[in-house]
């Protein structure tokens, strides 16, 4: 496809001169680089409560950000009206960023190589999305009587961008995202209720939610997890061995080390990661990888915010810290390669670097034979998000499904518990890691600086020999 | 300003265009705002923003069917392919007995002036604003030696206007302003940083705290983490600075509001006018107060603001409610009806405050001989529907009654129904920062676990 039939240039009438004009009022007052930033975002999603489709929404954001940097210093502006004037009025308070004579616009704009990480769906119909949330809601309610509550969500967008900069770089994508939801409470009869829920999607369309991934399937395991918390007893309370389950537990991942590693808290010296290439920061068993070229995942483009392609960035190899995660910013201040993870939630916002999937690489041990491994502890088998202090390295993330473990077996379901850590020192604790390596399901969101990303996280099952448990049953 | 007219006439075009296209009601809502930013570090401009957006959001009723809209194309065309949209949709939906606008005897709007929008917000020139951000971050910088990194001072301002039109006649906008500046230092010491941020926001630019007090209260903060360790695994009493006290009446805003106690998935559902607390708690949510970030003439589907006694002595007075979980729980909607540019409303606070106790927080930490005084949580541990509580948390360790050494790499757990329960004491220093505000405040016990 040439940029003449892409997105923007059909139904915005934009052409390459009108972007290079834009880009070179961006550079007018000086500064080393600028790029443009189009957006046109469509979004739908219907939510059943209560077994009534209470809500149905449709709509559509559309704009524009343009980016000067002059040195470390980046000027930003955005405009919702497309119009030539907007946009020259947005490169011109951007490029006040600069004092100086106009810099030249040296490159003229050459289109990348493509990529193909996932496809346009076949368009959804509103009755289609209707009846997926209806299926989930009927087989919650059908799973257990004890079921009473049941939320079920199916959202779906489309997002077209299209990034042009002084260096030359032109690329534009088609991204979806759909993402189905189901979120149930039960008890017993006069009981404490307990919820229990469970989602998933990715870059993909209505017809992924059959299978493994059917609205059947979300809802059986949201009731499971429910029912599974009407027996649970308390969390212990303090230092525990803890066997981390696979898929979204890599959560620990995204906390501990992933945060930690974003390249523009390293470039200013804040981050506890910082100065320590080359370094020991976690055991030899670890290999954390941020992978943005993953066909269909929630967290992966084909080329990041800034018009870089994505990569598969070996963060940590065998224990020893490889790289950071760069944006384009970070890479030419600290010369070198870029990474590909400078993104944006959208058009109103400035990237940095974000990560995209990031997972710890599959080792040698049985998983059963690593939860056999563990005389008293912990096996955390699902959580809710976490959160981390990149400067102090502490972290923490929440489990909301876990099982005592007992001369190494599963026994009672425990309450939710956060376990908390700090970040070159946790990993360190890895002593196995299973062959059984998993991605999570589709539901991650990532906030930093006021800006959310969809990312991915995955893990095989591992084993922290000493992390912190925040229970209440004291030992 | 004829702004403002411009955007309620747009407001009410969308509602009649949804009624000649056969709702038989709607609500329209208009946000648009400009917001400006910069951030300095290590003295230099590192980021400078400066843009504005508006966009519009419709819901239509077709009798108790409803569906929304949005759209940032303000033009005939793109208002008109927002109504198709919405009219497609609602085609889909189903029935909802208690759905619809609000009774129309509740719409309104306070009378007066609340106060919300400052001139002088937007009539700070660039220079001063960037100035400011330098003040900040130097006087974090300055104050201890070892303070020699920082991730910035920003100050940023948002102004804007609200519109909200509805079938039943109300049509409605006012304005807001609010400006912020921060700082965040980052000390060293043997190989380990700690960071801390202080922070003000105001309605009104001659409200803003001084550069100079934000950055050295900062600078204090970070300081005091130096040196941080684990303590060991134990019961205590747990004191909660201001600032993370807020987080726990946070918490109380979400069990009281009207979708979670209509669902049963909250734990404070079933309770009303029953003891839920301590005698010393007394929440107030009140959108009526002038010159305040959480106050509004009407809430966000068009009911006149008020103020609500939600707990009274550690009595459970009343939850708060939009029209819909008014109606499902057989109650009067209390004006917390909250949304974004569209669909149905959620719940929202105005206001919400514990009352201001008797004691000093000198004499709270005083009052304990051994425990916990918290200045950070981290983490999402909280579980409305059963209380769980279970956070991150990093402050000092008190012996004796006094701040001994700062303590980090820790939790505090507990249940949130015993934890109100167990408020002991509640300080005489509440001060809005924001709209949610809570002295410090004394808990009987928690769970600290560490090694």
């Amino acid at each position: 496809m040439t940029f003449s039939e892409s997105f923007f240039a059909r139904h915005f009438q934009i052409t390459t001169r009108d972007l290079e004009s834009w880009l070179a009022e961006g550079l007018s007052r000086g500064g080393d680089y600028a790029d443009l930033y189009f957006e046109y975002l469509e979004t739908t999603s219907v939510a059943l409560d209560e077994s009534i489709l209470k809500s149905a929404t449709q709509g559509v954001t559309l704009g524009a950000g343009v980016r000067v940097i002059s040195g470390e210093r980046t000027g930003y502006a955005y405009t919702d009206d497309l119009s030539p004037d907007r946009l020259r009025a947005a490169a011109r308070t951007a490029a006040c960023i600069a004092d100086g004579p106009a810099s030249e616009l040296k490159h003229s704009l050459e289109q990348g190589s493509k990529r193909e990480l996932y496809v346009l769906p076949e368009p959804a119909s509103l009755a289609g999305r209707v009846e997926l949330v209806t299926r989930a809601d009927s087989a919650a309610r059908a799973a257990d009587s004890r079921v009473f509550q049941v939320s079920a969500s199916y959202s779906d967008s489309l997002r077209h961008n299209l990034i042009a900069t002084s260096d030359g770089r032109l690329a534009w994508d088609t991204q979806p995202m759909a993402r189905l939801n189901v979120s149930v409470l039960s008890r017993e009869p006069q009981g404490q209720p307990q919820r229990g829920y469970s989602g998933g999607g990715g870059r993909i369309g209505l017809g992924f939610f059959t299978g493994e991934h059917s609205a059947e399937a979300y809802a059986k395991e949201a009731v499971r997890q429910s029912i599974v918390q009407l027996t649970a007893v308390e969390a212990p309370a303090g230092e525990c061995t803890v066997v981390l389950g696979p898929g979204w537990p890599g959560i620990l991942l995204h906390e501990a080390v992933g945060h930690g590693l974003e390249a523009d808290f390293n470039r200013k010296g804040v981050s506890a990661f910082s100065n320590l290439i080359g370094q020991k920061v976690a055991s030899p068993l670890c290999t954390v990888v941020d992978d943005g070229t993953i066909a269909l995942r929630r967290g992966s483009l084909n080329f990041d915010d800034e018009g870089q392609p994505t990569g598969q960035n070996v963060l940590i190899e065998n224990g020893v810290l490889r790289g950071y995660l760069h944006d384009r910013l970070s890479s030419a201040l600290l010369r070198t390669p870029a990474t590909g993870n400078g993104r944006r939630e959208n058009y109103q916002h400035i990237p940095m670097p974000r990560m995209t999937n990031t997972y710890l690489k599959a080792g040698e041990s049985d998983p059963e034979e690593i939860i056999r491994s563990v005389q008293r502890g912990l096996y955390c088998a699902n959580f809710g998000g976490g959160q981390v202090d990149i400067t102090s390295g502490n972290f923490v993330f929440s489990a909301i499904e876990s099982y005592l473990i007992e001369d190494g077996r599963l026994t009672r379901p425990v309450r939710g518990a956060s376990l908390i850590g700090n970040g070159p020192a946790a990993l360190r604790e890895v002593s196995m890691v299973g062959t059984d390596l998993k991605l999570d399901q589709g539901i991650g969101i990532c906030g930093k600086e006021g800006q959310s990303v969809p990312v991915g996280v995955g893990i095989p099952t591992v084993k922290l020999d000493r992390i912190t448990v925040g229970g209440t049953a004291r030992a | 300003m004829n702004r403002h007219l411009e955007f309620e006439e747009l407001a009410q075009r969308a509602v009649r265009l949804a009624l000649a296209k056969g709702a038989s009601g709607a609500e329209a809502t208009i946000l648009q705002g400009d917001e400006f930013q910069v951030t300095v570090r290590m003295g230099e401009v590192e980021i400078l923003k400066d843009a504005g957006s508006r966009a519009i959001g419709l819901r239509v009723l077709y009798g108790l069917r409803s569906a929304s809209a949005y759209t940032s194309d303000l033009s005939e065309a793109g208002l008109a392919r927002m109504v198709e949209s919405a009219s497609e949709l609602a085609k889909v939906s189903m029935e909802d007995p208690h759905g619809g606008l609000p009774d129309p005897g509740e719409l309104g709007c306070l009378d007066g002036d609340l106060e919300l929008y400052s001139p002088d917000v937007d009539a700070v020139v660039p220079a001063r604003r960037i100035e400011l951000s330098r003040l900040a971050e130097q006087a974090a910088l300055q104050f201890d030696p070892r303070i020699t990194n920082s991730e910035g001072s920003t100050y940023s301002s948002v102004t804007g206007w609200r519109v909200l039109a509805n079938s039943d006649g109300f049509c409605h906008s006012y304005r807001t302003s609010s400006c912020s500046l921060s700082a965040q230092p980052v000390v060293q010491l043997d190989g380990r940083m700690e960071r801390d941020y202080w922070h003000h926001s105001a309605l009104r630019f001659d409200r803003l705290e001084s550069p100079e007090s934000i950055g050295r209260t900062a600078a204090e903060r970070v300081v005091r983490r130096l040196g941080a360790r684990k303590v060991q695994t134990q019961a205590v009493p747990v004191i909660f600075e201001p600032r993370v006290a807020r987080s726990l009446l946070g918490h109380v805003f979400s069990s009281v509001a009207g979708e979670a106690v209509y669902h049963q998935a909250s734990f404070l559902a079933g309770d009303l006018g029953k003891r839920v607390a301590s005698p010393k708690l007394t929440v107030i949510d009140d959108a009526t107060l002038p010159g305040r970030f959480g106050s509004s003439p009407s809430d966000d589907e068009g009911v006149r603001s008020r103020r609500t006694v939600v707990i009274g002595n550690g009595v459970l007075q009343s939850y708060l409610l939009n029209s819909y979980s008014a109606r499902k729980l057989k109650l009067r909607t209390t004006a917390n009806a909250s949304r974004g540019l569209t669909g149905s409303p959620s719940t929202g606070a105005g206001n919400l405050y514990v009352e201001a106790g008797e004691a000093s927080p000198r004499e709270l930490i005083s009052s304990i001989k051994g425990g916990l005084y918290v200045t950070e949580l981290i983490g999402s541990g909280v579980n409305i529907v059963s209380g769980d509580y279970s956070r991150g948390a990093a402050g000092l360790w008190i012996e004796d009654g006094e701040p001994a050494f700062p303590v980090h790499e820790i939790t505090v757990s507990g249940n949130l129904r015993r934890m109100l329960e167990q408020i002991e004491g509640v300080g005489n220093d509440l001060e809005f920062r924001g709209s949610i505000a809570c002295p410090t405040l004394l808990l009987g016990e928690l769970t600290v676990s560490g090694t």
